[in-house]
């Protein structure tokens, strides 16, 4: 094989060559960019990305790698690096309070002003075709003209300049229907005040709520009080301990973690919480693997006629997208005009409170989640069925053993171990089963007494979830105090998933 | 087992087909009311299984033409289902086309080709595959909330963005596919090699072909994956336009909105050609999802 690597690479090397080259160049002035766009840390992926490609498929001895290099360039940037950005915000305050960067907070609060009511003008309107020019009596300048009418207004500037009166104005009344337009107007004068609408006949100049002063504080303008930014909490602080909102991204250290361990209004929930979701998991994967292995038995049963019509109507609900059946259930299982309380009322006449009861909301989701996933274990128990020989079998049956005898001595030790990674891949994937919680209840009803929104039939997931995407509060920091816990127990499921698989590389090595 | 007297056998037939049909009574109710329900008058569960005034309403609405009642009101359709499907099917295909590229391509080197450091690299994605990209949503949201303000192309409420992120779960397919590459007698590549291919040519004229029914499995795995997501699609698309079907299809039963009877047409509008695709390949996907999982 290594021979043919350097006869195949002599010929077409320059071409190839020039076009790891030119690539390169590309994503060095893009990772230069993203630098110089204050994006320093998709700067260095990129730059990470560009040298990689170079060295791999530049030089000849990397062959091998140039074939799994876009594989792990995706798994790296889109998986790991996430992963661990995750875990970074863990330790930060990042949350809709704390959102943007210090220099967009200073930003946003040195841009805040109000109009000064001392420097009142009049004003008029001129119209011009569609746009309207702005006329300042006063101070004789007129703008350039703007649009004020249309549906989709957005704020404007104009730059006003001096010039005589226009030769016909717009009636007040004309003027005031304007007012929507007119408050999105800034104007400039020429010596660079800004001017803006500031009551039905008047324009007024801007003064800006805060300035910077040279020693990085603010000072408001208005009562003259001292902000100074505080890098531990991300907010600027006046002398009276007041945070001035927006505040700015900045790590905390484990203060995430601690909030985590010591409010009672998160442990209490998280502890719950963290009890369902292993219960959860676990009961999905035993109700679905007795339920599949069951029928898978029933569908091998040599005497059983239609086998191929019960096993497509039993796969059924494998082949409908998830999602789809998750909010079918949803719809069926309402309290109020569903078509399940209608039937159990009809014949028990009883109306079981599915989404607003506790244990019957997980009664239901692990019912529907049986129902979603009995198929996919019915399919791998007829695979690894077939694979146990059938003469173990009828010399069992010779003995005198009972058949429930022959499947739990002889079948089921058979297919145990080939089940059993996947069953672990089952658990996991259950554990982080977002789809189902989320479609189904939205992780309600809700736990009483919480700080953040909990609900009882929340798996670990949906918690952080909700913490992070829900209208209540977006809290990126604490769910991502929360992932890392859940990434824990995750690398100990997968690794303990490697060993089992490895355990199953070995015998089929062996065989 | 073997000498079964025919009493006790027809009994225990009864009792298997007897359990069979009442079972799947039970398991395609969902089914049968869903479809009584989108031909139903209305938007509430109140009614027979089978409708006793049928109407179209449902599902001239679902198609998304406006629909006028026999007192001559007419009705909007409520979202733009078939664009939702189209968004769905567009990001599904172009994100399994890639998905399959990379993972084929890289099985096959993971299979044949002598990489140094080639088994912690193995371990490592077999890990890293159980982590599932859900859990960095936040981290996800964070960088593409960044990202959209140099390029909007790359930002939140972007299509790429979403390929982009489907695409990176590859981990799985690229194990399915090196079990299959695994399988296949090493003398084939030998033989190309003592012919003088290089490997990438040995790929592209003799793995590239076998693989094919391995990958429609893969794509069709990895298609039905990415159309089933629905919390990442959630957190990157906000705009009605620009939504998946099953970021959508969750609007309708919203509380105060709750459009059960124009859900149901939505559903098996959107649901039927899925299931018929994935009903034509389960026999293959069986294989397939076993394959992959045991040899290591």
């Amino acid at each position: 094989m290594s021979s043919s690597v350097t006869t195949a690479t002599g010929a077409s090397s320059l071409p190839r060559l020039a076009f790891v080259g030119l690539t390169t160049l590309v994503l060095l002035y893009a990772a230069f960019y993203l630098y110089a766009q204050s994006q320093p840390l998709f700067g260095a992926v990129l730059l990470a990305l560009a040298c990689g490609f170079a060295v791999i498929y530049g030089a000849n001895r990397f062959y091998g790698a140039r074939f799994i290099f876009p594989g792990i360039a995706a798994v790296l940037t889109f998986i790991a690096l996430p992963i661990g950005y995750t875990i970074y915000l863990g330790f930060t305050n990042y949350s809709s309070f704390n959102l943007l960067s210090f220099d967009r907070a200073t930003e946003v609060l040195l841009s805040r002003g109000g109009a000064d009511p001392s420097t009142e003008q009049p004003f008029a309107v001129a119209a011009e075709g569609d746009q309207f020019r702005i006329w300042l009596p006063d101070s004789g300048l007129l703008s350039d003209p703007v649009t004020l009418t249309g549906k989709a207004l957005a704020p404007v500037t104009a730059a006003l300049a001096p010039a005589d009166a226009p030769a016909t104005l717009l009636e007040t009344r004309d003027a005031i229907r304007l007012r929507e337009g007119l408050g999105l107007l800034t104007l400039t004068t020429p010596d660079g005040m800004q001017i803006v609408n500031s009551g039905l006949r008047t324009f007024a100049s801007v003064t800006p709520e805060y300035a910077q002063q040279p020693d990085g504080t603010l000072i408001r303008a208005s009562d003259e009080t001292v902000l100074t930014p505080d890098h531990s909490t991300g907010f600027y602080v006046a002398p009276d301990g007041t945070q001035v909102p927006p505040g700015w991204r900045v790590g905390i250290g484990f203060g995430n973690f601690e909030k985590v361990f010591t409010s009672e209004g998160i442990r209490q929930p998280l502890f719950s919480i963290f009890i369902w979701t292993v219960v959860f998991a676990a009961a999905s994967v035993g109700l679905t693997f007795a339920l599949g292995l069951t029928l898978a038995v029933i569908l091998q049963w040599e005497h059983l006629r239609f086998k191929t019509l019960y096993r497509i109507l039993l796969i059924l609900p494998y082949a409908v997208p998830a999602f789809i059946s998750i909010l079918v259930f949803r719809g069926l299982f309402n309290q109020n005009f569903g078509e399940i309380n209608m039937i159990l009322e009809g014949i028990f006449g009883i109306r079981p409170n599915w989404f607003t009861d506790g244990n019957l909301a997980r009664i239901m989701i692990l019912i529907v989640n049986t129902w979603l996933g009995y198929p996919y274990m019915m399919l791998l128990a007829m695979g690894f069925l077939q694979g146990v020989p059938e003469d173990h079998k009828k010399a069992a049956a010779l003995e005198g053993a009972s058949s429930a005898r022959v499947f739990f001595t002889i079948t089921l030790p058979q297919i145990m171990p080939p089940f059993l990674p996947l069953l672990i891949a089952s658990f996991a994937f259950n554990f982080n089963n977002l789809v189902l919680i989320l479609l189904l209840t939205t992780g309600g009803p809700d736990i009483p007494g919480t700080i953040i929104p909990a609900g009882r039939t929340d798996i670990l997931a949906s918690f952080t979830y909700r913490m992070a995407f829900d209208d209540s509060g977006t809290q990126f920091g604490l769910a991502g105090a929360i992932t890392l816990m859940i990434f824990i127990v995750v690398a100990a499921m997968s690794y303990l998933n490697l060993v089992q698989m490895r355990r199953a590389a070995t015998r089929h090595a062996g065989k | 087992m073997i000498v079964e007297r025919p009493a006790d056998l027809r009994r225990k037939k009864i009792l298997a087909h007897g359990f069979m049909i009442i079972f799947l009574i039970l398991i395609l109710f969902p089914f049968l009311s869903v479809i009584s329900i989108s031909f139903r008058l209305g938007n509430f569960a109140t009614g027979d299984l089978i409708p006793r005034n049928p109407t179209l309403e449902h599902w001239v609405l679902a198609f998304g033409f406006d629909y006028t009642r026999p007192d001559g009101t007419v009705v909007e359709p409520p979202y733009p289902v078939l664009l939702w499907m189209w968004n769905s099917i567009k990001i599904g295909v172009i994100a399994g086309l890639g998905v399959l590229a990379i993972a084929t391509i890289s099985a096959y080197a993971f299979s044949r080709i002598r990489i140094r450091g080639k088994g912690t690299l193995l371990d490592g994605l077999f890990l890293i595959q159980m982590f599932p990209t859900t859990l960095a949503l936040v981290a996800i949201y964070a960088i593409f909330d960044a990202m959209g303000e140099i390029s909007p192309l790359l930002g939140l409420d972007s299509h790429v963005a979403l390929i982009l992120i489907y695409m990176a779960g590859v981990t799985l397919h690229i194990w399915t596919i090196k079990g299959y590459f695994d399988g296949i007698d090493t003398a084939l590549d030998k033989a190309a090699a003592i012919d003088g291919a290089t490997p990438w040519q040995t790929f592209r004229f003799i793995f590239l072909p076998l693989a094919v029914p391995m990958m429609a499995v893969v794509f069709v795995l990895a298609f039905i994956g990415f159309i089933n997501d629905y919390p990442i699609a959630s957190v990157l698309i906000r705009s009605e336009d620009k939504m998946t079907l099953a970021v959508g299809s969750r609007l309708y039963l919203n509380e105060f909105r709750y459009l059960w009877g124009d859900f149901a047409a939505a559903a098996i509008l959107s649901g039927l050609p899925i299931t018929v695709v994935f009903l034509i390949a389960q026999r293959y996907l069986v294989r397939g999802l076993s394959d992959g999982a045991v040899k290591g």
